[in-house]
């Protein structure tokens, strides 16, 4: 949780004015409004951050110890709830099998991605604006529609349980934002470089992979993070078309692991279960965290 | 120099460089995308129509039987009315919280000098946005444990404080306290992520403007009335209805807090009932019938969204804006 302090103190020095308060007498009412406003914000901050904390703090006690009390600190400091999970509750292989998954998804989906939507944005033939609409529009329904249907689809093409059938479906259902996304940073490209390139002599094929694609990076980036977020996330899926304990992924190996812990009571290891699934997604949160909030404010809501 | 690259790509199109770069290009990524898409969501509207049990070859076409059936189903319109409830509620709960803390942290800070947000601002907006991130069955286990009556974080604070009553209270336990509980936990997975959209909103409306409301004598609650909400209104309008979109479906949060739907089916949606009927009982005509009329409310749900702004709001403040 060290790294989460780091992480999030840096970034906020620099937004502050200094300089600025320094010279100018604040007024009585002014105090009284950024004291309530601070003590809202903290409020709200330790809501978010205590249920995490207390999270962190559980995974390490023994099963007595967290029906004792909740307070409690553990009594000693160790990583057996870690254990116990990764191996006895098999997130380990839940680990391996979210990371095969997601990893394989999000290059599929990020290359055909780029490419679906570089051809929509630059290149005019008939059907284009309909393919574009018909991908905007699919997002607007909800995934509870398709999901009977594609339970038989995959089971059909003999897919069903296992994990090119998920990672296929997940490139599907990523597609339509991956094109949405990437369609604005494609279409803003300068044509004079398309056309330099071609007199240059490259195909459309070394264009768009020597030039077009590295011009794309920073919406690529940006809409990498969405999908990794949004696939390591994903819970309906896979608890669908994916049944097989051996192919479990983390999200529902960990809702299975808790509706068997009311029986077994092993509540150590849940929470260290828990600890383990948030902790890809913080570093990441801590790495791009700058990126994710520009892209939410630019591109994703327009 | 048009005309030049119009013959260019005249020139390109017979070429084998472009017919397979197009070919590839677009055929590939758009067949996974009809076959995994498309062709679920077209065959929903065929399969809600039959009495299809999924395993056996036989179906029949029963027209509009199954919607006759689900408006009769108690459990169903349970399922429905409880979605209802989270799509007005939780939109409205998160976007005030998100609000007033991005304004707080953008044009609440000294009302001498520039018009700026508080300090530490960038602090508060971090720690918040972070819950987006994780996923929500975490979430939803993580919450599962605070509400826990006996061992669980929130009991324990209100018995530390004094409150002995609540001891052992169980907040997913009982009908009165099982939906807001939830709403709750939604509420704090997304509150953050709105944070930082209106926080981008704000910061597009000139500075000059919060400047010219303060000389008039406008207070902070004033500004945020008469000025931020009418200049973002768009980014709420859209919040609002991808908030209303989460609260349609809720699957994952109500399946981490309460699988069973909860005390008397108080936190029990359509989506939670959709799967128990499709994948437990088998009865997948019947299903698919309950994922046609989730599409529909929620379509309908984005319709009443974007016509209310129309009716409410489009006079006022639309002319200012473009």
């Amino acid at each position: 949780m060290t790294a989460l302090a780091t992480g999030k103190a840096r970034p906020a020095t620099p937004a502050t004015p200094v300089p600025l308060r320094r010279r100018r007498r604040t007024s009585r009412g002014d105090i009284a409004v950024a004291a309530t406003s601070h003590t809202l914000l903290v409020a709200w901050a330790v809501i978010v951050i205590v249920p995490f904390l207390w999270t962190v703090m559980s995974s390490f006690k023994s099963t007595g110890e967290i029906l004792a009390s909740p307070f409690s600190l553990p009594s000693e400091w160790s990583f057996r709830n870690y254990t116990a999970a990764w191996t006895g509750a098999g997130i380990g292989g839940y680990f391996l099998n979210t990371v095969i998954v997601v990893g394989a998804a999000l290059f599929i989906v990020m290359l055909l991605g780029a490419m679906c939507s570089y051809v929509l944005a630059r290149f005019r033939f008939p059907g284009n604006r309909l393919i574009y609409n018909a991908l905007i529009t699919s997002m607007t329904f909800p995934l509870f529609l398709a999901i009977v249907p594609l339970f038989f689809i995959l089971r059909n093409f003999g897919l069903l349980n296992t994990l090119p059938g998920l990672i296929l479906t997940y490139v599907a259902f990523a597609l339509p934002f991956t094109v949405f996304f990437l369609h604005s940073f494609f279409k803003a490209l300068p044509d004079e470089i398309h056309e330099a390139a071609q007199i240059d002599g490259a195909g459309e094929w070394s264009t768009f992979f020597r030039v077009m694609l590295p011009m794309a990076k920073p919406g690529l980036a940006s809409v990498a993070i969405f999908n990794f977020l949004g696939l390591w996330n994903q819970f309906l899926l896979p608890i669908v078309l994916n049944t097989d304990r051996d192919n479990y992924v983390l999200t529902q190996g960990m809702a299975v692991f808790a509706s068997r812990a009311g029986y077994a009571v092993d509540f150590g290891a849940l929470f260290a279960a828990v600890v383990m699934t948030v902790l890809p997604v913080l570093v990441i949160y801590v790495i791009f965290q700058r990126r994710l909030e520009g892209s939410v404010s630019q591109g994703t809501f327009r | 120099m048009l005309g030049g690259r119009r013959a260019a790509k005249r020139r390109g199109r017979l070429t084998f460089d472009r017919v397979s770069f197009m070919a590839v290009f677009l055929v590939l990524p758009l067949a996974i995308f009809a076959i995994f898409v498309i062709s679920p969501f077209v065959q929903a509207l065929y399969y809600a129509m039959t009495d299809w049990t999924g395993f056996s070859p036989d179906m029949r076409f029963i027209g509009l039987e199954n919607f006759v059936k689900l408006f009769g189903d108690d459990v169903f319109l349970r399922a429905l009315l409880n979605n209802v409830v989270l799509a007005i509620v939780v939109p409205i709960v998160t976007i005030v919280l998100a609000l007033a803390i991005a304004s707080m942290v953008t044009v609440g800070g000294p009302s001498t000098g520039t018009v700026r947000g508080l300090r530490g601002s960038g602090f508060y907006r971090i720690v918040s946005f972070f819950p987006y991130t994780v996923p929500a069955i975490a979430i939803g286990l993580i919450w599962a444990q605070v509400y826990d009556p006996s061992r669980g974080l929130l009991n324990g604070l209100l018995a530390g404080v004094g409150l002995d009553g609540f001891a052992d209270f169980p907040w997913l336990g009982r009908a009165t306290t099982a939906l807001p509980a939830s709403i709750f936990v939604i509420v704090w997975g997304f509150v953050g992520f709105y944070t930082v959209l209106f926080v981008a909103a704000i910061k597009g409306i000139p500075a000059e403007t919060y400047e010219a409301a303060r000389l008039d004598g406008a207070g902070r609650l004033r500004t945020v009335f008469s000025i931020t909400i009418p200049q973002i209104r768009d980014s709420v309008r859209t919040a609002y209805v991808y908030l209303g979109i989460i609260a349609l479906d809720a699957f994952i949060y109500m399946q981490a807090l309460n699988p069973t739907g909860g005390p008397e089916y108080s936190t029990l949606t359509m989506s939670q009932q959709l799967y128990m009927v499709a994948f437990r009982k088998g009865q997948f005509g019947y299903a698919t019938a309950m994922g046609v009329v989730l599409a529909v409310v929620t379509l309908m749900f984005a319709a009443i969204v974007f016509l209310a702004d129309r009716l409410t709001g489009g006079r006022a403040d639309g002319k200012e804006r473009t």
